[in-house]
């Protein structure tokens, strides 16, 4: 798949990245976590977070680690790519993931987090007035996901549904 | 402080007496089920940050088979039974003589996803019943459910209460086995873990809230 010497850089989860073309950004086993990549395409720089949670007000803690929520990690995504040289009218975002795992039907808000992370993550884009060019959300699938700045590809590769690219 | 910043040793020994108690009775109806022996290994507590965790079954890419359940309740947290995919294999052959199975290769034999389920149910039932009589709680179980997927995809989902609170989970786990060899073998990893709030009612429960 890859011909050019590229390394991939690696996101954890409740973490976030940034890679220059060629290389390429990826993380994996997202769940009802979303992957948010925002990225300019003609100078190819592009950041990646593994959101774990919508809102960092629901923190029970002071030191709380800020690329953990939604509201706190695109912030940090969106300032460090200008500093890197992104321009702000050109930045577009993808962003994949959101399932529900477990088919419960439970009150418990805990499990609709899924659905809760890509309304919050949707929503600090369009704060930021990033469009969003490409998604893949929801479902029950676990998704592994790698972005390339080079070509400004998101692969998205799941066990059940198979691989494919936005 | 956090109870995560403060568990002494005498406390992380109590938990792995829960985890012996829970998975000890596990082991038992896990026997009777396949019909031959089974071992639990001696549990471990570990306290790890979400990465460190998925790397406990393979990495987060990792494709399991995972029985999920809730546990509401006077201590609440959730509750894993992890099988890999040969794990898998493994156990619905020794449940329905079904040689074919493998979780790598959907759609999946109903037959086969019953058997894995119907496991799960036996395992965290017993494992939970233990577990209630020893703390002298009461603890409800969700429905088990199982899932089929990545290991990053599942898991993450247990952690979701304690990461508004937590960048590191303790995990009870524990390690059941018959011995045999790798085709044979009957194996699971059971984790536990106990939302935050949880353990000083566990701590305090057992006699060792100040020790």
């Amino acid at each position: 798949m890859k011909l050019v010497d590229s390394k991939a850089i690696k996101v954890g989860i409740a973490d976030l990245n940034f890679v220059k073309a060629p290389d390429v950004i990826r993380t994996s086993g997202l769940g009802s976590c979303v992957g948010v990549v925002i990225f300019d395409p003609t100078i190819k720089i592009a950041g990646m977070a593994h959101v774990m949670l919508p809102d960092s007000n629901s923190s029970k803690k002071e030191d709380f680690n800020p690329y953990k929520y939604a509201d706190t990690a695109i912030p940090i995504l969106v300032e460090t790519l200008l500093k890197d040289g992104a321009r702000k009218f050109a930045l577009k975002a993808k962003i994949a993931g959101g399932a529900q795992m477990f088919a419960f039907s439970v009150k418990n808000d805990m499990l609709r987090i899924g659905e809760r992370n890509v309304t919050a993550v949707k929503q600090m884009l369009e704060d930021y007035r990033i469009p969003i060019i490409a998604e893949d959300v929801h479902g029950n699938s676990g998704r592994t996901i790698e972005f390339s700045p080079e070509t400004s590809m998101l692969h998205i590769r799941t066990i059940s549904q198979g691989s494919k690219e936005i | 402080m956090s109870i995560f910043d403060s568990l002494t040793e005498y406390q992380l020994d109590v938990l792995k007496e829960v985890g012996n108690i829970g998975s000890g009775n596990a082991a038992t109806s896990l026997s009777m089920l396949v019909g031959s022996k089974i071992d639990m290994r001696i549990p471990t507590v570990r306290l790890v940050d979400y990465n460190e965790m998925m790397d406990l079954v393979g990495g987060p890419e990792t494709l399991i088979a995972a029985i999920f359940l809730r546990i509401e309740g006077e201590t609440p947290g959730n509750m894993f039974f992890v099988l890999s995919s040969q794990e898998a294999s493994n156990f619905v052959e020794q449940m329905t003589g079904q040689t074919d199975f493998s979780i790598e290769h959907p759609p999946h034999d109903e037959m086969a996803l019953s058997a894995l389920q119907e496991a799960g149910n036996i395992l965290a039932g017993s494992y939970l019943t233990a577990l209630s009589d020893f703390l002298k709680l009461s603890l409800q179980p969700s429905v088990p459910i199982l899932t089929i997927d990545m290991a990053g995809a599942i898991l993450t989902e247990g952690l979701m209460e304690l990461s508004q609170i937590s960048d590191y989970a303790i995990i009870i786990e524990t390690i059941i086995d018959n011995h045999a060899d790798q085709t044979e073998q009957i194996k699971g990893h059971f984790f536990l873990l106990p939302d935050p709030e949880s353990f000083p009612k566990i701590f305090s429960k057992l006699g060792v809230a100040d020790q």
